[in-house]
Parts: structure tokens; sequence; C-alpha cells
């Protein structure tokens, strides 16, 4: 079973690294490799180096130089995001137990890398936490988030676009809210932290209009390197490192700066804004066109809102037939894209994403999800369509389940 | 049971001959089902039985002819909702079962997930738990001709007590499941899948847990 072809639609995964990128951390390598924290000449070519790239991302985000955390990707700074707020508030709020827990809200349909901490703080009692459900087509209420507030509140952390469903969250809208509930209370607190790792490609990253606090990056779904995040902490949020040791990243992050990944995520960045507004115009037509293709199959759904969507992320549900068996003969078709069901996961729950819009097991077992790059073209749209029907009616054929659509 | 314990393991933890996620044998059945139902309505089957429901992610039913002077099954037909290596694994125990002239129904009986994951040249770790349905729906296959011809005192229940109504996932099941080395409830699950599919079971999951565990580890 010979691949004719290579269609790679699991951009929501990994992308591949641009070549510009490569090219600007090249020499950072082998030529410019001193430690940027060392003061001898070489050392400060390399300090030059990261001074540079974290000025163009703050200018990108409209925010400071200093305001920029490096990491080592979106996990980390999430995790920093969320202990950071937590431990900062400990004297506050007694941690420790003695007097007040914090109270911290999200949403169902974060990414492992918010939801796990947070539920692991729960579990140990450090936090008290609210979940707030998304409605059915995966957009989070402002109304909702509002209503979750309390006085103990530290931390609110949405994510900008979903990874799965890619559905946009109202995060502007979140933020002005939170800010004006701050000023009617008089507190610096709940701070407002989003992880904008799928939106960094197609959406607006101006802090200022998001009203964010704290902001989630990272290279390598921008064909960046992987390996490479940042945490954008707006100047006065109290924050408290989680790795300690030499005091790198105004001591909030310690360790030597990764000199070549920090420069190619500048220049990922900076390329992914600047063609953002006319990629997002392509994309959202082969999106379209991928959704409409899909759906004239019998028994499929889309997952999440069709408009408040990521312009380049498809999932759809096809009934009786099971996500990785379908992703798997795409794959023997050169078509890479990935499911949400729980065969594919090393857990045996299937997608929380898609059970979060309240969609059944069933359906979240039969999901698949297709997001597009800079190398997808209307072609590669038109031989997934051509291929999906012959894919869902062999695994059909071989089901024993028929299901009727009310089990959506 | 128990001999095949350290056998399943070593099985288990080969990732396919070339390194990939699935065996090539396991591809090959996957993309090429053997013996699947093309025709149910046509299909005179002597026996039938259907385990799983589809929001734990896998269901088989399994049809089978039997020679009833042999006691051979002569012919068996299968459909699976599941993911790559349940599609395999239950097209791999179609072949078994018919192949050489086809197994006497009392040795049918004792095909055990261990012994289709070995032919299929291993499954990944996290994947063993979507091959063992199918032997269950044969075994339901076999009772109920038992059922249809009469015989039935040759009706053998599960061994064990049914403790996951969906699954039907026997209290053997999850002893099995500890002797070969799932001590929490997560690890038990990740080998049965008891009680994705009946969480009201789980309470009892756990005792049984805690119970083999004493018997036969903290000693």
């Amino acid at each position: 079973m010979k691949n004719q072809k290579n269609i790679y639609l699991d951009n929501a995964a990994a992308t591949p690294l641009d070549p510009r990128v490569l090219k600007a951390m090249l020499p950072f390598f082998d030529k410019t490799y001193a430690n940027p924290s060392s003061l001898h000449s070489p050392g400060q070519a390399a300090n030059k180096a990261v001074m540079q790239a974290r000025k163009s991302i703050a200018s990108i985000l409209n925010g400071h130089a200093d305001e920029i955390i490096f990491t080592s990707g979106g996990t980390e700074s999430d995790n920093l995001a969320i202990r950071g707020v937590l431990e900062a508030a400990v004297p506050k709020l007694g941690w420790d137990g003695s007097t007040q827990v914090p109270h911290v809200v999200t949403t169902a349909i974060e990414h492992h890398a918010v939801l796990e901490p947070l539920m692991y703080l729960q579990k140990i009692g450090a936090i008290k936490l609210t979940i707030i459900k998304p409605k059915k087509d995966g957009v989070v209420s402002v109304q909702d988030v509002l209503d979750a507030i309390k006085h103990n509140t530290v931390l609110v952390s949405i994510m900008y676009a979903n990874n799965e469903i890619g559905t946009i969250q109202p995060i502007a809208e979140i933020g002005k809210v939170l800010l004006r509930w701050r000023k009617e209370n008089n507190t610096a607190l709940p701070y407002f932290h989003s992880d904008a790792c799928q939106a960094a490609g197609y959406l607006d990253l101006n802090v200022e209009k998001l009203h964010v606090d704290l902001l989630t990056l990272n290279a390598g779904k921008i064909y960046g390197p992987k390996g490479v995040g940042l945490l954008f902490v707006r100047r006065g949020t109290k924050l408290a490192p989680i790795t300690r040791g030499g005091g790198q990243e105004r001591g909030l992050r310690s360790g030597t700066e990764n000199t070549p990944g920090i420069v190619g995520m500048a220049k990922a960045l900076e390329l992914v804004q600047k063609d953002r507004e006319k990629e997002s115009k392509r994309l959202s037509l082969l999106r379209n066109r991928l959704i409409d293709g899909l759906l004239r199959l019998p028994k499929s759904r889309l997952n999440g809102d069709a408009d408040q969507r990521l312009p380049n992320n498809v999932n759809i549900s096809f009934l009786d037939i099971e996500g990785e068996a379908a992703m798997l003969y795409l794959d023997a078709k050169g078509i890479a894209c990935s499911t949400g069901s729980a065969c594919a996961s090393s857990s045996l729950d299937p997608s929380h994403v898609i059970l979060a819009l309240g969609m059944s097991y069933e359906a979240a077992h039969g999901s698949l999800r297709f997001t597009f790059g800079k190398s997808t073209t209307k072609s590669d749209v038109d031989y997934v369509v051509s291929v999906m029907p012959g894919i869902v009616e062999m695994l059909r054929k071989i089901s024993p389940v028929t299901l009727d659509m009310s089990r959506f | 049971m128990k001999s095949s314990t350290k056998k399943t393991i070593d099985v288990a933890s080969r990732q396919g001959s070339d390194g990939g996620f699935y065996s090539d044998t396991v591809k090959e059945h996957f993309f090429h089902p053997h013996n699947f139902m093309e025709d149910e309505v046509g299909y005179k089957a002597d026996g039938q039985g259907m385990v799983g429901s589809p929001a734990c992610g896998d269901v088989m039913r399994v049809w089978i002819k039997v020679d009833p002077k042999t006691k051979k099954i002569k012919d068996c037909r299968w459909k699976t909702f599941g993911c790559a290596s349940a599609i395999a694994a239950t097209s791999m125990m179609s072949d078994m079962v018919i192949e050489k002239g086809g197994l006497t129904l009392e040795k049918a009986r004792q095909i055990r997930p261990q012994d289709i994951m070995e032919r299929l040249g291993g499954l990944p770790a996290r994947k063993i738990h979507c091959s063992v349905l199918g032997d269950k729906a044969l075994r339901a296959a076999i009772n109920d001709y038992y059922r249809k011809t009469g015989q039935v005192d040759k009706i053998e229940i599960e061994q064990g007590r049914i403790i996951d109504k969906v699954l039907k996932i026997t209290d053997h099941d999850i002893e099995e499941a500890v002797l070969e080395g799932a001590d929490t409830l997560e690890k038990v699950q990740a080998k049965t899948k008891v009680g994705t599919g009946d969480p009201a079971c789980i309470p009892e999951v756990e005792q049984l847990i805690r119970f083999y565990k004493e018997k036969y580890c903290e000693k």
C-alpha cells in the first residue's frame, strides 16, 4: 500500500519549520553560541539576539520587552501561569490551608496543560475550581464567566482558540468584563490568563485589546521550532517562579536561554502575524469547502461553531465508525489527520472537548480533526472529500452498530 | 490461565517488528479484514453473539456455522466497531477459528485474547484492552448455538460472576488483570476497560482489586 499522496492536515499538532525561521536560527547554534548571561563579548552578542527577539515579540503583542518570559513551550507557560499566580497569592489567601483557599475559574474545553495542573491542585485541596461548560457550539458565554467570579478568585484561565474544535473564545470581552469587576471591587485579582497557542497564526494578539494579564504562546504551532514558548506577564502581575536557579528571565524562569529557539520563535511569530489576515481568508474558504464536502456524507456532524472558528480547523464526527480506524485508513491514502477517539489517546476516555459540548461518547469516538497550514491547497481538500466516502462506507460495512442521529 | 501470564506481558511489550506502532500482521488484518459479515440478511447462522457498547468505543458481533456431527465451526463471520487493533483482533480470531478445517466448539471456547495477540505479532501495551472483546463475543455465539440446539447443559456462563454488565467483564477478568500486574483501578481499566460502560460497578471493582492484591501480591 504505497502512499501516492502526502497531505499533512495535522497542523494543530505540529507545523513544519519555515525555512526562513531555520535560516535565522542557524548562526545561534555554532557561531553565536555563548551564554547570554555572560558579560564577555560573545555572551553579549547572544544577549543582544535574545533582547532583539524579546523586543520584536513585545511589539507584536503591543507589550513591553520585560513582559516576555521565554519557556520551553505552551505546557510550561500554562503551568507557570497557574502555579506562579497561586504561589504568589499564598500569603494573601493562605494557601497553607489556614485561611481561605484560592478559587480559580476555567473552562471544560481547555488544553490538558491547563486542566491537569488545576485538577491536581484541586485534588490536593490547594484551590477551589469552577469549570465552565461551553455552549453547545463550543463557545464560552461571557456572562457565565462573570457569574463564576467570587471574592477569593485569583485566576481566570480561558483559551483563545480551542485546539480540537477550533472555536474562538470571546477573550477581549471577557477581559473587559473582568477589568470592570476588579475596578468595582477595588482589587487586582483575579488575573486573566489565556492560552493562545492555536490562535497565534490567525488572530490578533494585541494584549491591550485582549485585556489579558498572562498569555501563553509557543513556537511549534506557528512554523517555529518545538521546545520554545513564552508567557506574557503584564507588568504588575504578581507571579512566583516554578523553576528556580540562575535567575534568568527576571527570576521567573531560570535556565540558560535557548538562543536559537528564542530567535526562531520571534521570527516565526513575525512571519505568521504578518500574513495572518491573508492566510485566514484563504484557509477559511478551504475550511468551508471541506466542511461542506464531508457533511454531505450521511450521519455526519460538525463539532463546534461554523463561524466562530479558526480558519484552519475542521472537526467532524461520523456515527457508527471509530475515529482511529478512519484516521489510519486516511493515513493509508496519504492523508495525516487526528481523532478525538479514546483509542488514539493514552487514556480510555474520548475527547473531553467534544464531550463538553454535550455530544455523546459515540460522537466523540467517531470524530476526525483536519487542521490546515501554509501548504494546504484546494486540491488537497478535494482529495480528502473524494476518498472519505469510501472509507466511511467500508468502516460502516464492518461495523455492527447503526445508531440514529439522536445519538449525536 | 496462570501459565499464560508471563507470555502476555512479553507479547504486549513488543511494538511490532518494524518498530512502528502496529505490526505488519495487524495492519494486514486491519486494512484487508478477513471473514467479515458481508450479508447479514442472507446468512443462516447457527449461533451469534455480541458484546460491548458504542459509548465505550468497542462493539463486536460474531456469527458461527457449526457442523452438528463433528462439532466443528465451519464458518465464522464478524462485525466490529472499534479501532485498528479491535478490527484486526476480530479478523485474526475468525481465521483462528476456521483454519485447518475449523476448531471444535470446545477448543474455540478456549481462545484467549493472549492467543490472538500473539498471532498478531503483539499489540502496543495501551491497545490490549481493545482486543479482549472478540473472544467474548465468540463464546456468546457458542452459547447461543447450544441454546438454539437445545443443548442447554453445554452452555457455559463466563467463568465467574459478571461485574460490568455492559462489557460483560467478570471477577475472573479482574483477577487475571491483577495477576498480570495491574494493581490500581486505572491499570485494571487499561487492561479490561471495566466500568467505562457501567460506572456503577467501579466501587465493586476497586474492592475486588484490593481482594486479589491481598491474595496474590502482598505476600
